[in-house]
């Protein structure tokens, strides 16, 4: 991969993960000495992507706003990736009038007309409206692509197997996109399946399906790079499954008492593996790596100021935009 | 074995005090232990105790032969309930949101519900579904609902939530052993979780041992004679703390704890109206279509003569519950709401 591409995916991973632990800090920052899941700046759940960087940036690196991008209840990476804007994004999760949905939507239900993004927390739900998304894409005789993300715990609802089995039968410029993070909140993924690959399960609805084994992220925008080039040039769906990690808990709150694998986490962390890489290769070196952080840091908190300048939403709103105005 | 009904329960002795969701966790593991039957699946119920804490210590006491982790594969294990049930097995079957039953409601409603009716009372569902409902925590649209007033429609499932640890234990022993399709609905804000605002009725007296809460009979929790409050789990809270800030201006409000959805306890209701001559229905589900109309309804339909003032509501004004906190608190049943809704009707 040439070195300007291999620093934008770097650049990226950057980012979201600068995003994701000022999130973790603000959501963190009012709710002691007691966890309280409804107290403070960011109240509810709160579902963190750290160590899934990988997938969004090597995805999101083949789409332009164009695209469309179904993300799920663990949206941000893919949000960020995609190109939504941050400053509103950030708005939203605080629950404040600039935000995406004014406030109504929060953390888990993000959208954006603008990059065609969106998301929901009710699990594998995205994948029905992506397939939707491509038929209008391919009856409006264009090139663009729909991308349905889900984790490998979402692989076994009945709305994945729907989808992938209509996105094929009419040959759907779809690529479905599966995390494997190896857990479904505390289900280890060979507890919730036999299937050894959702690659697997892709060729059983005439798919061809790809898995990722190692989370690296420029193997995930190779053959991202596949799927998404097949589905432009009209040849229909396919399926991305990613070896990746869930770094952090489920949810924040989640003090992870089931997990078996822990231990060896921080050292499959992919961020430092890809520094490594570029550092080695001569991509990157100390100056860029600290001005690359600082670029990020700066983005970051200019988003979480913007934020916490909007102001709440007014109560005597609460009932606005239950149907579209005239 | 203790028979609570609705006068008994209010006199019960000082005794050890549970949070309502160790109260629920007692009464399945009391019923595991009695009935080999009994058997518990749904997702994260396993090694995690379930979301809410309301399988906590199971596995461990059980092992995996009767305590299931699932896939997220709802419509699959849900169903698989059913079919268990069928055969005479007694399955708990935890869906951990209420909000997520769109992707298997065929499975509860066209099934759970219906395989008893159509066999004509030859084959019985004896099964449990239980599930998370309630707002006030900006968790957003997709996980803050009630919905009990859509599984009460649909006729053939009842419909339980407790409000206190004492009706958990007795409601889940009571589900447990009824022959029908019960769904237990448990208010997050009720179960005493270590993450969520403390809510001092969250833990409470349970009775050792038995314990059974007979479904379909409402609780006086609060006796008054100017206004009746019928509501039901965490509002029963808010409203018993109206009722008692009320008190101090000579406001008595009679707080009715529904307790059961269905069978809905119509008697009750109308005992209490024709002593106080004023309805306040409060109710955290939807506002239209739903309990809070069905109680004004039935009423209305028996002797309309009961009210001194046209019936009052309560509840989620048909908005979807927002995600900021101040917009989920204007819709929300909140005591102020309540409050202001009980003195509009005395000043009727
Ligand atoms: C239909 C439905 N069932 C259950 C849930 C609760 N839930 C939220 S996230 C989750 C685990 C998802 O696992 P996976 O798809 O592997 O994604 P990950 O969280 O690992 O990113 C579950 C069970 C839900 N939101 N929707």
């Amino acid at each position: 991969m040439e070195p300007d591409g291999r620093l934008g995916l770097y650049r990226m991973m950057v980012l979201i993960r600068t995003y994701e632990e000022t999130i973790l800090r603000e959501y963190h920052a009012d709710k002691k000495p007691v966890f309280d899941i409804g107290a403070g700046l960011i109240p509810g759940e709160m579902h963190l992507s750290a160590g899934q960087e990988p997938v969004a940036a090597g995805v999101c690196a083949h789409l332009t706003a164009d695209d469309a991008v179904t993300a799920t209840h663990r949206p941000h990476h893919f949000a960020i990736a995609h190109g939504v804007d941050l400053d509103r994004m950030t708005a939203e999760i605080f629950g404040r009038v600039d935000g995406l949905g004014r406030g109504r939507g929060g953390h888990m239900h993000l959208f954006d007309p603008a990059t065609h993004f969106s998301c929901s927390g009710i699990i594998a739900e995205g994948y029905p409206p992506a397939v939707g998304q491509a038929l209008a894409f391919q009856r409006r005789g264009t090139d663009r692509v729909a991308v349905a993300v889900t984790g490998e715990g979402a692989a076994n609802q009945g709305a994945f197997h729907e989808a992938l089995n209509l996105a094929s039968l009419w040959k759907l410029p779809v690529v479905f996109v599966v995390e494997d993070n190896d857990w479904g909140i505390s289900v280890p993924r060979s507890a919730s399946t036999c299937v050894t690959s959702n690659a697997l399960r892709a060729a059983g609805y005439g798919i061809p399906g790809q898995r990722v084994e190692d989370n690296s992220v420029e193997a995930v925008h190779a053959v991202a790079g596949e799927a998404i080039a097949r589905a432009r040039a009209g040849e229909g769906p396919s399926l991305i499954e990613v070896h990746t990690l869930r770094l952090w808990g489920h949810f924040e709150g989640d003090a992870q008492g089931y997990r078996s694998d822990l231990e060896g986490v921080p050292g499959r962390d992919p961020l430092p593996t890809y520094e490594k890489e570029l550092r080695a290769a001569g991509v990157l070196d100390d100056a860029a790596v600290s001005s690359i952080a600082e670029q990020a840091r700066d983005r970051v908190e200019a988003a979480i100021a913007f934020a916490k300048r909007s102001p709440e939403p007014d109560p005597a709103t609460a009932l606005d935009f239950v149907f579209a105005q005239a | 074995m203790t028979l609570t009904d609705a006068s008994a329960s209010s006199s019960a002795p000082a005794q050890r005090k549970l949070s309502t969701a160790k109260a629920m966790v007692e009464a399945i593991a009391q019923e595991m232990e009695r009935d080999e039957d009994v058997f518990v699946l749904g997702e994260d119920v396993g090694a995690y105790g379930g979301i809410f804490s309301s399988t906590t210590g199971l596995l461990e006491k059980f092992g995996p032969r009767r305590v299931l982790d699932t896939p997220i594969s709802e419509t699959a294990f849900i169903g698989a309930a059913i079919g268990a049930a069928v055969e005479g097995l007694r399955p708990i079957v935890e869906l951990m949101f209420v909000d997520f039953f769109g992707v298997c409601m065929d499975q509860i409603y066209n099934h759970m519900a219906k395989i008893h009716f159509e066999s004509g009372g030859n084959v019985k569902v004896p099964m449990v579904l239980t599930a998370a409902v309630g707002g006030g925590y900006s968790d957003g649209a997709q996980h803050s609902q009630c919905l009990w007033g859509t599984f009460a429609h649909l006729p053939g499932m009842k419909v339980v939530a407790p409000s206190n640890p004492a009706d958990a234990k007795g409601l889940m022993t009571a589900a447990i052993r009824d022959d029908n399709p019960v769904v237990y609905l448990f208010h997050k804000g009720v179960m005493g979780l270590p993450w969520m605002a403390k809510n001092r009725r969250s833990i409470g007296p349970v009775p050792d041992g038995d314990h059974v809460v007979p479904i379909g009979k409402a609780n006086i929790v609060r006796p008054g004679s100017d206004v009746t409050v019928v509501t039901l789990s965490l509002s029963v809270h808010h409203s018993l703390d109206v009722a008692e800030e009320l008190a101090q201006q000579g406001i008595d409000c009679e707080v009715v704890d529904l307790r059961s959805v269905v069978p809905l306890d119509t008697d009750t209701i109308l005992e209490s109206v024709g002593r106080t001559g004023r309805l306040l229905v409060v109710d955290e589900d939807y506002l239209s279509f739903g309990l809070s109309g069905e109680i004004i309804a039935r009423v209305a339909e028996r002797d309309p003569g009961l009210l001194r003032a046209p019936a009052a509501r309560v509840a989620v004004p048909d908005v979807p519950i927002p995600y900021a906190r101040p917009l989920e608190y204007a819709v929300l049943p909140t005591p102020d709401r309540i409050r202001r809704a009980v003195l509009d009707l005395v000043n009727a």
